[in-house]
Formats: structure tokens, C-alpha cells, sequence
């Protein structure tokens, strides 16, 4: 009875602290809850979405305001100099057109090189674009909403992209919104790689919101400004995607370098980014049935020696329409090994990586001499592999007939005119 | 008026419509969720807090204050990724803190203000650093310039926020 009227009156006079103990008690005790059952989302769903659908229809609302006045000024007030652009612009399709057929010839042509490339590689299939309303309100946690939920399709660890390089992944999905992670931010982890150097590795943010590369043995050679994208290995971004570049590159923990990457996306000003919603995965396979090494694929890759000079001169006397035959014999009788070719690939390594290379990466331009000289002097042989060698569209052209000389309008091929590399003129 | 130390029945206490009491906070949340996309400097502020301080020091009553506190930093914590919690504990310190401040102290003057708000956001980052360091796991580092700068920055425009928000008291 004493007890319980010591109690009463201790609880009366600290009453207040007696609720400021509870109050924290119940929080302490929920944060330890959800703490040990780990960092999982879903434990606190059902609270998220009511503070989520509290506060994301301001968010739209403004929003959409914003992009109804920027719509009203961009359709109504903004709209002198209109005619004269749409003339321009019909010129402008005019001459597209044209660069369109030539282009789409060249992309045939790497369409084909790409076909060699036995890797399996990801793919973005599709992508569902949303905006960007909000963020998670506190200066820590580095994650955005976007006005796209379930009912676009959209789900947990999906990959955020901008057309500058990745954003983050979904990390919770409700109905109309969701939640995304991004790359800065401390819990995220995305792998990634060096892209010169193919060095491996685990981006990760920090308190500060920086973004770092880590797990990259302190003896590798990485240096400021170097090119990191995703590697692919987290199952959730594509390989290839930009990501960033190394800002600064110093020693970390252990036996590891702590390397900066300066995020290729502006995250800090995100406004309309794409959600991954299907990737493929492409296995590319020879159509030829050729079975292509490991070997030549890096080969191709690597860089090499350029062949010299005299000898590439003479190959290519040698290559004169219908001289296929004779420089087989005459390879025969050297004890060389003919090339493998079948179906119109040939898989020597070296030659064929260095003409494939060169025209996968160079557009032709028509107004350089250097590539305009080519034209008229040097006539394509008849045998020319369209797979692999030349790389432009008239060489792939050259494989249906017999030779001919390149007409002036017509992208010259990349390879160097006095020096064609006998390995890309291999007969079939 | 200045700071003056005075008895319960001496100080003012004021309430607020109900209008005012969700959507005062609501709308501070909504800011601070959307503005930083557009200005990300923004995020250095922290207008949940401020709003708690305002409510707890208006209504003098520091169940009052740790409630308003907790409701607005468990709802801070929703909206966002880490466990729910380490800002409805820190704004519930702050919340009784404050109001139990407001109830011995008459604050109503800038000066004051700029000082008791500056003090009350390095606690509420302390807390936050302790709960987050110690409960969650959380790598965090303590820096005091940015603690005092992020501060600073709070109380100047809590100084603004609290003379606009003086304008929705009603006496009791």
C-alpha cells in the first residue's frame, strides 16, 4: 500500500519524464525490432505507405503544375521563329535521309561484327520513363521518389537509369510511386569496373554523399579520369553503363585503393529519369556455325603491330582480281596455315581485328583527302570478306561481284590505302 | 521581448488550430522531401526540426512538445530508407527539451531564438549520430564544422519560419 502510493507520487511529480522514458522506450524498442530483423524494407511496409501517401500527392501536384506552365509557355508563348525553323528543319530531315542510308549500311556491317562476339551480354529491353517528385527528406539518405509504381510494372531492384549513366535501383514500390536507392547512397552497392583496364569492383556511397570504388587491390594501376562503368555482376544494371569517372584515387583499408568516382548522372539535380524494366540476355551465336576462340576475340580486342609497309604493298599486288588462288598456293608453299574462313568469316585473329575495329569505330568522312584517296587509286578485290575486312558498306557491297572501283560518293574504307593488310583479303 | 526567466503562471501558452497542427508539419515534410531535388543546398536545412522546436516552445508543455516531436520525426522517418525511428527519437528529445525550455523561458525575441535554435540542432544531431551510430549500424561522421555551420544556417531561417508561424498562435 506504502509502495503503491510511493509510486503514485513519484510518477506524479516526474510525470513528464516518466512519458519522455516510455515514449523513447517504445521507439528504442521498434528500432531494435526492425534492426534485428534486418535492414528489409518490408517489415514497415504498410507504416511507409501511409507517410508516402500523405505526403507524394503535394509532391505531383506540384509537379504537374510545374510542367503545365513550362508546357504553356514551350506551346503558346514560345513560338516565333517557328516557320523559319520548320523549313530548316525539313532541310535538315532531307539530309538525314541520306546519312541514314549510309549509316544503316554501316550498322548492318557492325551488326555482322557483333555476331562474332560470342559473350553473353545484357541488354535493356525495356524501359518505363518516370519523373522524379521528391525526395527522402533527410540530408542522409540518398533516395528519390518517382511518380511511377506497381502500375507501371515496376519492381524492387530494378535499375535507374538517366541518359547520363546510372541513378540507383527501386527499393520500395507502391502503387503509384517508388522509392529509389541511389548510387550515393551509403547502403547501396553496385558493381562496377574500370573500363580501360577492366578492373573490378564495389561502388559504394558515403556519409557525405560521395560515391567510392571499392575493392581494388592497391597494386592496380587506376589514375583520375579513367572511365568506370557497371560491370553487370549485381544482376541488377546492365553491363556497360556509364557510371562515372575516378576523381581521385588514394589508399584505403587493408590492401585495397579508395577510389573516387565523380557519378556520371547529376544526381543532384535529377528530373526524369528510366526505370530498367526488362533486360535481355543475348547469347550471340556465329550463324556460320564458326567456332570462334576466346583467343581471337581478345585478339581482336588488343591492340597490335601495324603490319609493315612493303610487305602490305606487295599483298596487295598480289591481291589483284582473281590473284585470290595464287596467294593460297603461295601460302601452301610457305607453310602457312590458310585462314579459317567459312560462310564469309574468317577467324584470323589479327587481320580481321584490325579492319573490323577501325570500321566499327570510324565513320568515314568524305571530305578528308586522306579518305578520299583511296577511292580512285586502289581497286577492292573480288574476294574481299565482307564478315570482317573493310568495314564500310562498299566492302560489304564488293562481296556480291566482281571488283570495282569505288565510286567518289561512296564512304572509303578506313584502312590505310598503301597499306591493305593481306589477312583481310583472304580468299573465301 | 527578451529572454526573461518566469514562473508558469507568468509565460503565455498558446495553441494552435487544428488546420495549422498537421498541416504546419505536414507541409514542412512535403518541403523537405521536394525542395532539395530542386535546390539541393536545401537539404542542409532541416525543417521538421524547426517546426517541432516552434510547437514545443508555443505550447509549454513538454508532453505536448515530445509527442509533436515524435509524431513529425517518425513520420521524417518514413519517408525515407533507413529504420523508423532515429528521427523520432531525436525529434522527441528535442520536443521535450524545448517545450520544457519554453515553459521556463519567455522566448520571443531573434536573438534568443537564433541561440536556442542553434542549440537545440546540435542536439538533435547528436542524438541522431549516437541512435544511428549505436542502434543501426550506421557509418557516420561526426564533423563539427558542418554541425555548426548546418546549425547556423537552421537558426537563421528558423528566425524567419518562427515570426511567419507566430502569426497562426492563439492565446488560450
Amino acid at each position: 500500500m506504502l509502495t503503491t502510493d510511493v509510486m503514485e507520487s513519484v510518477l506524479g511529480r516526474y510525470r513528464n519524464l516518466t512519458i519522455l522514458v516510455g515514449v523513447l522506450f517504445l521507439q528504442v524498442l521498434g528500432l531494435a525490432v526492425q534492426v534485428k530483423r534486418s535492414a528489409d524494407a518490408e517489415n514497415t511496409r504498410l507504416i511507409r505507405v501511409w507517410a508516402v501517401d500523405a505526403i507524394t500527392p503535394f509532391e505531383r501536384v506540384v509537379v504537374w503544375a510545374q510542367n503545365g506552365t513550362r508546357d504553356l509557355w514551350h506551346n503558346y508563348c514560345f513560338l516565333r521563329g517557328v516557320r523559319a525553323e520548320n523549313r530548316q528543319l525539313k532541310q535538315q530531315i532531307e539530309q538525314m535521309r541520306l546519312d541514314q542510308v549510309r549509316l544503316s549500311e554501316d550498322a548492318q556491317q557492325a551488326h555482322r561484327l557483333q555476331q562474332l562476339l560470342t559473350f553473353k551480354e545484357q541488354v535493356i529491353a525495356k524501359t518505363v520513363p518516370a519523373q522524379v517528385i521528391g525526395s527522402s527528406g533527410s540530408d542522409l539518405s540518398r533516395s528519390i521518389y518517382i511518380d511511377k509504381g506497381s502500375n507501371y510494372g515496376i519492381k524492387p531492384d530494378m535499375a535507374v537509369i538517366t541518359a547520363g549513366g546510372i541513378v540507383g535501383k527501386v527499393w520500395i514500390v507502391y502503387a503509384s510511386t517508388s522509392l529509389v536507392l541511389m548510387i550515393n547512397d551509403q547502403t547501396s552497392g553496385v558493381g562496377a569496373m574500370i573500363e580501360k583496364s577492366r578492373l573490378q569492383g564495389v561502388l559504394k556511397g558515403t556519409p557525405d554523399g560521395a560515391v567510392i570504388l571499392e575493392r581494388v587491390m592497391s597494386d592496380e594501376q587506376v589514375v583520375p579520369g579513367d572511365t568506370v562503368v557497371s560491370s553487370g555482376g549485381d544482376q541488377i544494371f546492365p553491363k556497360g553503363l556509364p557510371v562515372g569517372t575516378v576523381a581521385k584515387v588514394g589508399p584505403g583499408r587493408e590492401m585495397f585503393l579508395k577510389i573516387e568516382v565523380k557519378p556520371a548522372a547529376d544526381l543532384n539535380r535529377l528530373e526524369e529519369v528510366l526505370v530498367v524494366t526488362e533486360k535481355q540476355e543475348r547469347n550471340e551465336v556465329v550463324d556460320s556455325g564458326v567456332r570462334v576462340r576466346a583467343a581471337d576475340i581478345l585478339a581482336q580486342r588488343l591492340p597490335s603491330v601495324p603490319e609493315k609497309p612493303a610487305i602490305a604493298a606487295g599483298a596487295a599486288a598480289a591481291k589483284a582480281p582473281g590473284a585470290g588462288d595464287a596467294d593460297a598456293a603461295e601460302r601452301g608453299t610457305r607453310g602457312e596455315a590458310t585462314p579459317m574462313t567459312t560462310g564469309g568469316i574468317s577467324a584470323k585473329p589479327q587481320g580481321s581485328r584490325q579492319s573490323g575495329t577501325q570500321s566499327v569505330a570510324k565513320i568515314p568522312d568524305e571530305s578528308s583527302p586522306a579518305s578520299q584517296a583511296p577511292k580512285k587509286a586502289v581497286p577492292k578485290p573480288a574476294t574481299r570478306d565482307p564478315g570482317l575486312n573493310g568495314g564500310s558498306a562498299d566492302a560489304v557491297g564488293s562481296n556480291d561481284g566482281p571488283a570495282q572501283t569505288k565510286p567518289a560518293t561512296t564512304p572509303p574504307p578506313v584502312t590505310q590505302p598503301n597499306t591493305p593488310s593481306p589477312a583481310t583479303d583472304d580468299p573465301h | 521581448m527578451p529572454i526573461t526567466y518566469t514562473s508558469g503562471e507568468q509565460i503565455e501558452v498558446y495553441r494552435f488550430s487544428i488546420p495549422v497542427t498537421v498541416g504546419v508539419p505536414l507541409l514542412a515534410l512535403f518541403l523537405q522531401a521536394f525542395v532539395p531535388r530542386r535546390f539541393p543546398f536545401f537539404s542542409i536545412f532541416d525543417l521538421p526540426l524547426l517546426v517541432t522546436i516552434f510547437f514545443a516552445m508555443a505550447r509549454r508543455n513538454p508532453i505536448s512538445g515530445l509527442l509533436t516531436g515524435a509524431a513529425i520525426g517518425l513520420t521524417q522517418d518514413m519517408l525515407g530508407t533507413y529504420p523508423i525511428g532515429i528521427y523520432g527519437i531525436a525529434k522527441t528529445v528535442v520536443g521535450y527539451f524545448a517545450s520544457s525550455l519554453g515553459a521556463k523561458l519567455d522566448v520571443e525575441n531573434a536573438g534568443a531564438r537564433l541561440l536556442v535554435t542553434l542549440g537545440f540542432y546540435l542536439l538533435h544531431a547528436a542524438v541522431y549520430f549516437t541512435v544511428a551510430r549505436g542502434m543501426v549500424n550506421m557509418t557516420l561522421n561526426w564533423s563539427w564544422v558542418h554541425g555548426i555551420v548546418a546549425g547556423l544556417a537552421n537558426a537563421v531561417l528558423g528566425v524567419g519560419l518562427y515570426f511567419v508561424l507566430d502569426k497562426f498562435k492563439q492565446r488560450t
